[in-house]
């Protein structure tokens, strides 16, 4: 327990450092441009490796049909530009309801 | 002075980040992760998917460790975003600046950039950061007490939300940028490839590999 608490603190604490990095630095330095190309790149693609596990897998190994095909719903509603709510909502739904029809 | 397009805009994505807030505080209390963690976790980490994959990684048995350098190291655009919406914080007094930081997230800044007037961007970053700090931290709390009142939370296909979450969010960065299409195919590519082999939380820190296809924007 006392290693969660520290896990928890060490993340608070490092996401509200990054958070007053523009705060301090405002108007004192700039960043390169392919500097920040690099971390908003980067930043997309944790973000897109973090779907695909979490779309695809499941502790290790393959995370069934249900969840993809929800996701999958989800990414096309995106793609038509629905609304974000839409996307979650329609996402989830679909999951759910493949569950409910026996589909894991 | 404010039109009602923008309360609009923000009141639907304090709706969705609510029904994520939810999913978030209730799938941890069903992984069998005490109350507390999920709401002291989001009033102080505050970042959505920072704290759903932190949360992923210690009911998958990752370690303490592993769930706060992913986070971490999924914060780190954070420092993007700060310095992108700087403006906006810089000129209201210490107070405001150091309170404001904290509601700096990929939607307030989202906000907050769309509009061209100064005045008018603070208020969007303002109005949209306070929002969705209250509606994330309730929703979360109200997950987090239905968590096992819920029962078994794959019945809501919430588990397919959050990837949906992701996709719309890296949708328009992947859309209008070949390079970074490029990259992110290749890490998520990665990251699928190296899932079965390595710890829980590694993979996605490989794909950063991918940026090495990044190449020059066009």
């Amino acid at each position: 327990m006392t290693a969660m608490v520290a896990a928890i603190l060490a993340l608070a604490v490092g996401t509200y450092a990054f958070r007053l990095v523009g705060p301090l630095l405002h108007g004192r330095v700039q960043l390169p441009d392919h500097v920040q190309r690099l971390l908003s790149a980067g930043a997309v693609v944790l973000l897109v490796a973090l779907l695909a596990t979490g779309a695809l897998t499941e502790a290790g190994g393959f995370a069934e049909w249900a969840r993809p095909a929800g996701v999958l719903t989800g990414g096309v509603l995106a793609w038509r530009r629905a609304p974000f709510v839409v996307v979650v909502l329609g996402a989830a739904l679909t999951t759910a309801l493949l569950r409910a029809a026996g589909v894991s | 002075m404010l039109d009602r397009s923008l309360l609009r805009d923000v009141s639907l994505v304090c709706l969705a980040s609510g029904v994520v807030g939810v999913s978030f505080g209730a799938i941890a209390v069903a992984g069998g992760l005490p109350v507390w963690v999920p709401v002291v976790m989001s009033l102080v980490v505050y970042a959505g998917s920072a704290q759903f994959s932190a949360v992923g990684i210690l009911l998958a048995g990752g370690g303490p460790v592993a769930a706060a350098a992913t986070g971490l190291l999924l914060n780190t655009r954070t420092a993007a975003f700060s310095l992108a919406v700087a403006d906006v914080l810089g000129d209201r007094g210490r107070l405001a600046r150091f309170a404001g930081a904290h509601l700096v997230t990929d939607e307030t800044a989202a906000f907050a950039l769309a509009q061209r007037d100064p005045a008018r961007r603070r208020a969007a970053f303002w109005i949209s950061g306070i929002g969705l700090y209250a509606v994330w931290n309730l929703c979360v709390l109200g997950g987090a007490l239905a968590g096992s009142a819920l029962g078994d939370t794959a019945r809501f296909g919430l588990d397919a939300a959050f990837p949906a979450v992701l996709v719309a969010l890296v949708l328009p960065a992947v859309r209008e940028d070949a390079g970074v299409r490029r990259a992110a195919l290749l890490g998520g590519a990665v990251a699928l490839a190296v899932t079965p082999f390595v710890p829980v939380g590694v993979p996605v820190l490989l794909a950063l590999t991918g940026l090495l296809v990044l190449g020059r924007r066009v």
